[in-house]
């Protein structure tokens, strides 16, 4: 058994200690806000909080999380009123939206840091992919929030 | 007013009628509740149900992956009724002909492509949502014992003029269901919309707020009870077979449970993902590679130019006029265009569950009906004990047309009799799709007085539907790799248009505006080639070949007006033009770039689009967008090539796509226009690669004719 904390709740886990944090999350407890893109840290679509930092938990071995704090897209509201969710609906961003929740959860790292990035900011901290191309609208949405905190 | 299509035999007047076709077991969040049509609904048609509680749950007969149809779709019908869209709720639609595409004109399947969704639903949708309002005007008529032509309706409630009658749909289901069902309603004149065409609040996509916390359920979020998780280990050769395996250190593997051969393989199922991919890595697998294992891309094109050259089996698409015989200057080019993987967001996947001689699946679908069948083949039951769910898709861009991963998850399911979904990891995705064909174009043309007299054009591509849909073929032309080359807009007396199959072994399919997204570049290039060799500006000597007013003149001027063509750049920069047709959408592209070392830097883009009537503004500027940003990708760094068979691109560091860092803000201009409305998912794939290469010839004085740019300026 192997002990995480999941947006503050205490979860434990029956899994082999190399098992990615993007796994546990999605098939031990269900948490399916987080996707799978790559497998290799690549694409952001996995990304997480580990003590508030954006985190890609496709290549993160669960053991590594243990003692740390997780907070995945779902800990954010579940009635969007996250600042930067609603950001996101202002600027309509999704298309597909399958890559929005990594965005999203690197985006919230990022104003948590930096609260008002610029461009160059953006450019540097948002490598996360999105293949229906909304970039523009992700960037917009970031300035968004951090006009709106 | 536009005549409806429908007549009564098409609608199924009461709920009780629909029987359980229409239930979803699977609750997917930001849809109707799983239950489908409960008894106290009032469901005049296919497409539209109305609940006590006022909501209104209308039915996709097409897939959402991205492209707002979930919301486009809803809009057309809700518009009619006078309903609003935050009363709306979607619902996928189970595979059936009610729900079948008509603008495809393939027979009746549901399929989502081509950029005809809009187009396909503009009267069917409407006419739902017009004959809905018509019974509940007559119900609130007959409740209060009124003249129905003195009620009015928005916002889901009927009102009578003078009164304080009101009420709102869902009081009236009741006895609407009693009601017979009107035929010819009238539609709405365009003056009359509510929603069509608005921007705002009230427009805002269905599906967007639950993509912002991790609601929406896509294919690889579906899990049944009892599921198990595999991968497959696939034929690393196209189309090659497994001759033997070992499997001891995969069963090794913590949490694996079965391994079993398939067609397709052999799959690795496990408790959870990780451990099928483990698994999956763990198998010795001796494959009979079969006659593909030779293929190389330089032969590959090596052979195509040689079939350009000797023209064997070269056929006629469309002959104008006597090409051959014209006098004056000759110019003559090649281009080359790579194979291209599509890259969904989400890898591919199914779910599937055979048992009792009858077989559920859950799917990331663009084609139910397809996929329903391919199910039934799987599973060896007859099509109609196949349920298939179609979830979200994590982007769909053509690969989820195919019906590979549902056939393999119905074989695992039906070896380890139970629920089982196969998840593809990333490198499975890449090296296992069906790809754009790879392409040679010969391209000749003729100068007199600065104008084109003469255009020949010949393609030498694999056929995409000599696989998918032989009987579309035509004299032996593949008219899916005419895109963009028969239908160039340009006045030009004399042409030739010419295609050569080129079978080579490689699984091909359609990729977002497929074939045009590459032949584009070719026609737009090239005539971006003669307006220099003119000594003409490119966008004047467009113009000049184009009726007047025509809808691709427009485009070109919008777009070209709105990006300050002919001004002065900032130093290093050059500005490039292109036009697309795609979709019955008419489209122009600014790219405005700048060299950096051997790469393109594109520092804004600016379209202009005449898609017909405008369902959802917002939704075509963000398509725009988006697709242009696809294109964008592609013609930066995506190929795929070939040694020994296999693919030697496997994930996102070797098949690179566009970040953020490299996306350029994009305007979007849209041309007002009462004309129906025609397709918005695809159009600006195409023209970003040629506007971008016609820039670069104005920077540095080459021509690229090849793509992606990271090779050809290497
Ligand atoms: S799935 Fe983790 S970065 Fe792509
Ligand atoms: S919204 Fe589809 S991949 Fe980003």
């Amino acid at each position: 058994m192997i002990s995480i904390i999941v947006n503050g709740e205490q979860r434990d886990v029956d899994v082999a200690p190399d098992t990615p944090l993007l796994w546990v999350l999605r098939d031990e407890l269900n948490l399916t806000g987080t996707k799978f893109g790559c497998g290799v840290a690549q694409c952001g679509c996995c990304t997480v909080h580990l003590d508030g930092v954006a985190t890609r938990t496709c290549v993160l071995p669960v053991s590594q999380a243990v003692g740390k704090q997780i907070h995945t897209v779902e800990s954010l509201s579940s009635d969007n009123a996250h600042r930067v969710q609603k950001a996101w609906i202002a600027e309509q961003v999704p298309q597909c939206g399958y890559c929005q929740s990594g965005q999203i959860m690197a985006a919230t790292a990022l104003l948590n840091k930096t609260p008002h990035p610029t461009d160059a900011q953006i450019d540097q901290a948002m490598t996360n992919i999105c293949r229906c191309g909304t970039y523009g609208r992700i960037r917009a949405a970031i300035h968004r929030g951090a006009a709106e905190a | 007013m536009e005549s409806p299509v429908f007549d009564r035999a098409d609608f199924i007047r009461l709920t009780g009628m629909l029987g359980a076709g229409l239930a979803l077991a699977i609750n997917v969040p930001g849809c109707a509740p799983a239950a489908g049509p409960s008894a106290k609904e009032f469901a005049p048609n296919a497409w539209v149900r109305i609940a006590p509680d006022d909501t209104v749950t209308v039915m996709l007969g097409k897939s959402e992956m991205g492209q707002g149809v979930a919301t486009g779709l809803p809009t057309m019908l809700a518009d009619e009724l006078d309903a609003s869209l935050q009363q709306v709720r979607i619902e996928f639609a189970p595979p059936g002909s009610q729900y079948a595409d008509l603008k495809m004109g393939m027979g009746p399947i549901m399929i989502t492509g081509g950029s005809t969704s809009i187009a396909d639903m503009w009267i069917p949708l409407r006419t739902a949502g017009a004959t809905a309002r018509a019974m509940l005007v007559a119900a609130a008529a007959k409740q209060w014992g009124v003249d129905p032509a003195s009620l009015r309706t928005s916002d889901g409630v009927v009102r009578q003029e003078g009164s304080d009658r009101r009420a709102s749909y869902g009081s009236l289901v009741a006895i609407a269901a009693t009601l017979p069902v009107p035929a010819n309603v009238p539609l709405k004149s365009r003056d009359q919309f509510t929603l069509i065409g608005k921007t705002g609040k009230t427009a805002q996509r269905i599906d967007v707020p639950n993509k912002v916390n991790g609601k929406s359920v896509f294919g690889i979020d579906v899990r049944v009870p009892g599921m198990l998780y595999a991968a497959i280990a696939r034929s690393p050769v196209f189309g090659g077979r497994v001759k033997s395996f070992e499997a001891t250190k995969a069963k090794a593997v913590h949490g694996v449970t079965h391994v079993v051969q398939v067609s397709n393989g052999v799959a690795v199922v496990a408790k959870n993902t990780y451990a099928a991919f483990q698994g999956q890595r763990a198998l010795n697998i001796v494959w009979n590679e079969g006659p593909n294992a030779h293929l190389n891309t330089p032969a590959l094109f090596a052979a195509a130019e040689e079939l350009g050259r000797t023209r064997k089996n070269e056929r006629v698409a469309l002959l104008k006029g006597n090409p051959g015989h014209v006098e004056g200057r000759v110019f003559e080019a090649t281009y080359r265009g790579p194979l291209l993987a599509h890259a969904t967001m989400e890898p591919q996947n199914a779910t599937a569950h055979v048992h009792d001689g009858a077989c559920e699946v859950w799917a990331p679908t663009q084609g139910p009906t397809a996929a329903q069948e391919a199910a039934a083949k799987a599973a060896g039951v007859p099509l109609e004990r196949v349920t298939l769910h179609t979830t979200f898709l994590g982007g769909g861009f053509g690969r989820r047309l195919e019906t590979d991963f549902v056939t393999e998850a119905v074989e695992v399911s039906k070896a380890i009799r139970g629920p089982v979904k196969v998840q593809w990891s990333r490198e499975d995705d890449t090296q296992h799709d069906f790809y754009r064909p790879m392409s040679v174009n010969n391209v000749r043309a003729v100068l007199q007085d600065g104008k084109v007299v003469s255009l020949s054009h010949q393609v030498v591509q694999a056929s995409l539907l000599r696989r998918a849909l032989p009987r579309l073929m035509k004299n032996g032309v593949d008219f899916s790799s005419m895109a963009d080359v028969v239908d160039v807009p340009y006045r030009i007396p004399n042409m030739r248009v010419t295609y050569i199959e080129h079978e080579n072994g490689i699984p091909i399919g359609s990729v977002r505006a497929p074939q045009a997204n590459w032949n584009d570049f070719v026609t737009e290039s090239f005539i971006d080639e003669l307006a220099h060799a003119a000594g003409k500006d490119p966008l004047a000597f467009r113009l000049a070949m184009l009726p007047a007013g025509s809808r691709s003149a427009r485009v070109l001027k919008l777009a070209a007006d709105k990006a300050g063509w002919g001004e002065p750049q900032r130093p290093g920069i050059a500005q490039g033009i292109a036009h697309v047709f795609w979709g019955g959408t008419y489209g122009a592209l600014v790219a405005e770039v700048s060299l950096q070392g051997k790469m393109p830097k594109v520092h804004r883009i600016v379209t202009a689009v005449d898609c017909g009537t405008v369902v959802n503004p917002d939704i075509v500027t963000q398509q725009s967008q988006g697709a242009a940003n696809f294109g964008l990708s592609a013609a930066l760094s995506g190929k795929i090539t070939i040694q020994n068979g296999r693919v030697q691109q496997s994930n996102f560091y070797d098949f690179t796509v566009l970040h953020m860092a490299d996306a350029p803000p994009i305007e979007v201009h849209i041309v007002p226009s009462s004309e129906p409305p025609s397709g918005i998912g695809e159009i600006f794939v195409p023209p970003i690669a040629p506007a971008i290469a016609n820039a670069i010839f104005k920077l540095n004085g080459k021509r690229l004719r090849s793509l992606p740019f990271s090779d050809a300026l290497a």
